[in-house]
């Protein structure tokens, strides 16, 4: 983890996630001729059914010209059909800029109720592959570890 | 296996060439889309193989456009070619837009002094018989005049019974093909039935499947649930299977049937039935077929 990062997006995303439980997301660094950051969004949803709610988005929001960057987000298939189709973006404390390789501390929200949890991660690059990792995560106490093979590497969550 | 039989079996009772002869379809190039003006591309044909352009275009003057406020909008760019039609449809509002092929005719046959004549297409001399040059027309024709036994007399429109037509025996075949579009946040506005003839009612929008899980459609006949009727579920890309790999279903007393995903693609499903209530007052029963091409996408 990198402090610097984690310091900017917690204070981009949700100022009163402190004590509320975190994801860590790692982007791999991608040896390739033509990299181009993915997209990635991240949501929870109810272990036994339910809503999903919207976690974050990274895409490029200030893409100009005549394909606006929300274009590609329905690139992020399964994201876009459980929960981004019906977010209106830019969403505040959600959605954000692309991200190149690294580790990116997300929190979770301070409000979930005790439960059974899926936690979905999907990245989706131009050029490249899709790939979703999801996590199933007991609230509170819970701590898991899971990994991506191609656009995404470690996931962890620490539930509070 | 089926899907072979019936369009001979058909092709033989019907006029040649009658519209239900193939598995029709409108396939969209995108089913999913974010971002605003949009534009998708329809491919819209009958074939053997889905979804792959073998045998005949779905006419273009049967298909209409209905935008998620409900409201018509006029298809651009549309070719109808010979073996597929092809036209763009620019998504100016978000929500679930409704593309749709509807097709109706009256088939059967009828005996003028004696003699019995079919009822179908549009009338007119024969096809092709204008374009065949006088003399070469008999010898390329031989084989096949052969296999139907003695000449046969063209088809008369339905408009065209005489008023002497005894044993008149007609059917009324109603054929619907649509697909489902949506930009953004589905919506139902153009889902709603019209409560004529077989219908497609989905309770899983159309436009929310996914691979492992289940969706529920009911269909309709004249408003009512279509009990225990047959729904045929075909995965895309049969030309590469040995196997059609079709799911044969039935609906259930409420007209539902419950479709579990095997795996993400474009699917195919039709159902057809047969009753005695056609609008038309001259014909004895009526044969009705929807078929819809829905999307999978990944879990």
């Amino acid at each position: 983890m990198r402090p610097a990062s984690f310091v900017l997006i917690s204070g981009v995303l949700l100022a009163a996630s402190a004590n509320a439980g975190t994801i860590k997301v790692t982007l791999p660094r991608l040896d390739i001729a033509e990299y181009k950051k993915p997209y990635v969004a991240g949501w929870i949803e109810p272990a036994g059914g339910g809503a999903a709610r919207s976690l974050f988005v990274w895409y490029d929001v200030h893409k100009g010209g005549g394909e606006p960057g929300i274009k590609w987000l329905s690139e992020l298939r399964s994201w876009w059909r459980k929960s981004g189709r019906s977010l209106k973006l830019p969403a505040d404390g959600v959605s954000g800029a692309t991200r190149g390789p690294g580790s990116y501390t997300i929190p979770l929200p301070a409000d979930l109720t005790a439960g059974n949890y899926v936690v979905h991660i999907e990245a989706a690059r131009e050029h490249g592959a899709r790939e979703l990792v999801s996590v199933p995560v007991t609230v509170p106490n819970g701590a898991v570890r899971a990994a991506g093979k191609t656009e995404l590497g470690a996931v962890s969550i620490a539930a509070k | 296996m089926n899907r072979w039989i019936r369009p001979i079996l058909l092709a033989t009772v019907l006029a040649p060439g009658a519209a239900l002869a193939d598995s029709p379809f409108i396939l969209p190039s995108s089913t999913s889309l974010s971002g605003s003006n949009n534009v998708v591309t329809f491919d819209a044909a009958a074939s053997d193989h889905l979804f792959f352009f073998d045998h005949r275009p779905v006419r273009l003057d049967s298909i209409a456009v209905t935008r998620p406020d409900g409201t018509p909008v006029e298809p651009t760019d549309a070719v109808q070619g010979r073996l597929r039609s092809v036209f763009d449809v620019k998504l100016d509002q978000p929500g679930t837009w409704k593309v749709v092929s509807t097709d109706s005719m009256i088939t059967g046959t009828f005996k003028e002094n004696g003699e019995e004549r079919r009822v179908g297409g549009r009338g007119g001399p024969p096809r092709g018989a204008a374009a065949r040059p006088a003399g070469e027309g008999s010898a390329a024709t031989a084989p096949q005049a052969s296999q139907s036994g003695p000449r046969r007399q063209p088809p008369v429109a339905f408009k065209d019974i005489p008023a002497n037509a005894t044993d008149v025996h007609l059917t009324e075949v109603s054929r619907t093909t649509e697909t489902f579009v949506t930009v953004g946040a589905p919506t139902t506005e153009v889902l709603k039935p019209a409560g004529k003839g077989l219908e497609f009612d989905p309770i899983t929008h159309p436009n929310s499947l996914a691979a492992g899980e289940t969706a529920r459609f009911r269909f309709l006949i004249d408003g009512k649930p279509a009990a225990g009727l047959k729904v045929t579920v075909i995965p895309g890309g049969d030309r590469y299977r040995e196997d059609e790999g079709a799911m044969a279903l039935t609906t259930g007393a409420d007209g539902v049937v419950a479709i579990t995903w095997p795996a993400a693609g474009m699917y195919w499903v039709g159902a057809e039935a047969e009753d005695h209530n056609p609008a038309e007052k001259r014909a004895e029963a009526r044969r009705m077929s929807c078929a819809v091409t829905l999307e999978v996408m990944t879990p």
